[in-house]
């Protein structure tokens, strides 16, 4: 990676790449919304400024590895992946269509820089702690596996297996982050299947766990540092998003987990996000 | 047939059994010691799946999953993409029976060389019972592409086709049996992942089995030629990709095909073969093995009886398509 952007560049990135996740959307006519405008500054800040990668070389052997375990909020990481100089940006509008790279969830052997094929809920954060035990036999001590995990895929119970091992085998190479958005398909998480008190959880399970607002920049990086230096515990961060994030007609509003904008939605979607004139504040300020 | 060094005499009252677990567990070791990337992951059933002399002799290169498959298979398709050749291990009735997703989209679908080690698979499970008889792991693991099959005959083709497997880069399934069977091989006889092997020539029917019943199907060859009735004899230990040259080259010259499999034969090698000779060569079709029912507890002799999988009952199923024949 180049130079780093600062805090104010990051910001305004975030802002263009949800304004390509709302157009690759439009066009595609199928997919989630709102996951992946709440992770755009989870993926801003990853690509740009956290992860060792370099999207010329994505088989470089000593690069960070980025999971996105539920899959269905690909669209924030192939649209980031984009700005981040792994392919054209062009290449975004041929999202869900046939003989694209760019599968309505995410295929390893499709698109160079994917590190996993997922879709199916819960199976992430398993394939993260293969990765972080393989790391540790090649004794690969300076590589870390990042994987962003929803809320609701929390409710698999693949996701609490992984957890104890990783947990049993203190891996502290793997830093998780859940994107606690408080929605899933058929309504609020504490509805569908109550997950609080999901710090509490996590800790009984033996990780170290991070709380903070998942929009806020500054906070995610911040957050990303504290990780790395935990010693003894894998780390959970729970990062605390707006579903639909920027777009106030998505905003909080389950409907729009699953559900593309029409023109016009993405035309007053688009609106919202140039009103913002390149600032995302944070809720929690 | 000489290059393939069998043993002298099927029927030997001595002859040797051990079970397939064990050759694969010897294989595993092996395997270990030539290559540093192999590594072993195991939920909870480590002795009984023989993995434990691996995680003896490496135990920096074993994980210890616990009761956990869908974690098994996933932890393992992390771990190969590591550059790791993992064998995860369970009994089959949980892997794949419980995790079949999860290796699908993180293994066979995202395309690592992890290796699935279906232990005490079919009826020679025994007292177990159902729950525990894998009966369908065949069939499962078949419809995946990107799927390699193995099902061994004996022990001593079980520890080749593990130091094979090793060595291939593709996602693979393992079918291994609990009990002791007879080793019809030798160590000079030949593995190769996708190739059948004619055991025993003959003109008159050609009966292709899998695993521990190509003993049975043997043991029958040797009690047909006494009635005048020569069957060919196909082991065929890799189910996909399925050997067709050797079975149609065999077919057209007998025109009349038994598959032996202890597992359903829906989907099994029976519903493989019985696709292969219906789009190439269709001829008369017999499929032995279980049909569309569960196991239960008994002596594994027990069970073959009843679901007609014994020496007699394939020799009886050649006599019948003989009449067919006419």
């Amino acid at each position: 990676m180049g130079k780093k952007l600062t805090l104010e560049q990051l910001e305004q990135k975030a802002i263009e790449i949800r304004e390509d996740i709302i157009k690759s959307l439009e066009h595609a006519g199928s997919g989630h919304s709102a996951g992946p405008l709440g992770l755009a500054d989870i993926f801003t800040a990853l690509y740009f400024d956290i992860l060792k990668h370099d999207p010329k070389k994505p088989d470089w052997d000593q690069r960070d590895i980025l999971l996105l375990s539920n899959g269905h909020c690909v669209p924030v990481q192939y649209v980031t992946m984009a700005h981040a100089g792994y392919f054209d940006k062009k290449e975004l509008m041929t999202l869900r269509q046939f003989g694209s790279r760019l599968q309505g969830h995410p295929e390893r052997t499709k698109l160079p820089g994917l590190e996993n094929t997922s879709g199916p809920l819960g199976s992430g954060l398993s394939q993260a702690a293969g990765m972080a035990l393989g790391m540790r036999m090649n004794k690969d001590h300076h590589r870390w596996v990042y994987v962003v995990m929803g809320d609701g895929e929390q409710n698999e119970g693949n996701v609490w297996e992984a957890a104890m091992l990783a947990g049993k085998y203190k891996l502290n190479n793997i830093i998780a982050i859940t994107d606690r958005n408080y929605i899933q398909i058929d309504g609020p998480t504490e509805t569908v299947m109550p997950l609080d008190n999901l710090k509490l959880k996590w800790e009984s399970f033996g990780w170290h766990v991070i709380e903070i607002d998942g929009n806020n920049m500054e906070a995610i990086i911040d957050a990303a540092a504290m990780a790395r230096a935990v010693a003894d515990k894998p780390i959970m961060i729970i990062a605390h998003t707006i579903p639909g994030k920027g777009v106030d007609f998505m905003e909080y509003d389950f409907h729009w987990h699953g559900m593309p904008p029409n023109h016009d939605q993405a035309v007053e979607a688009l609106k919202d996000l140039r009103s913002l004139k390149g600032k995302i504040r944070s809720e929690h300020e | 047939m000489s290059n393939l060094h069998l043993i002298e005499d099927v029927l030997a009252k001595d002859i040797e059994k051990i079970p397939t677990r064990k050759g694969f567990g010897k294989g595993l070791l092996e395997a270990g010691k030539r290559d540093e990337n192999v590594v072993a992951l195991c939920a909870d059933l480590t002795d009984s799946t023989q993995i434990s002399l691996f995680r003896d002799a490496f135990p920096d290169r074993f994980v210890e999953i616990g009761v956990a498959e869908q974690n098994l298979a996933t932890v393992g398709s992390g771990l190969a993409a590591m550059g790791k050749i993992p064998f995860v291990s369970s009994y089959a009735a949980f892997s794949p029976g419980r995790n079949w997703e999860q290796i699908k989209t993180t293994v066979a679908l995202n395309d690592v060389p992890v290796k699935i080690v279906g232990a005490h698979a079919g009826l020679y499970t025994g007292a177990d019972g159902a729950t525990h008889q894998m009966l369908e792991d065949i069939a499962l693991m078949r419809v995946m592409p990107n799927m390699v099959v193995v099902v061994p005959g004996d022990a001593l083709e079980a520890e080749k086709a593990t130091l094979a497997l090793a060595e291939d880069k593709r996602p693979a399934y393992i079918r291994l049996a609990r009990e002791a069977t007879p080793v019809l091989t030798t160590e000079k006889s030949p593995f190769k992942i996708g190739k059948a092997y004619v055991y025993a020539e003959g003109a008159d029917v050609t009966v292709i089995s899998t695993g521990t019943m190509t003993y049975q199907a043997m043991v029958a060859a040797e009690m047909l030629f006494k009635d005048g009735i020569d069957i060919e004899v196909i082991h065929c230990p890799t189910i996909k990709p399925l050997d067709a040259v050797t079975i149609l080259k065999s077919v057209h010259k007998t025109k009349a095909v038994i598959t032996v499999e202890e597992a359903q034969i829906n989907g099994g090698l029976g519903g493989a073969v019985a696709e292969l000779l219906g789009e190439e060569y269709p001829v008369p079709l017999k499929r032995l093995g279980v049909r569309d029912a569960y196991g239960e507890s008994g002596k594994p002799e027990e069970l073959l009886h009843k679901h007609g999988l014994t020496a007699k009952h394939i020799a009886m199923a050649a006599h019948h398509m003989m009449d067919k024949k006419g």
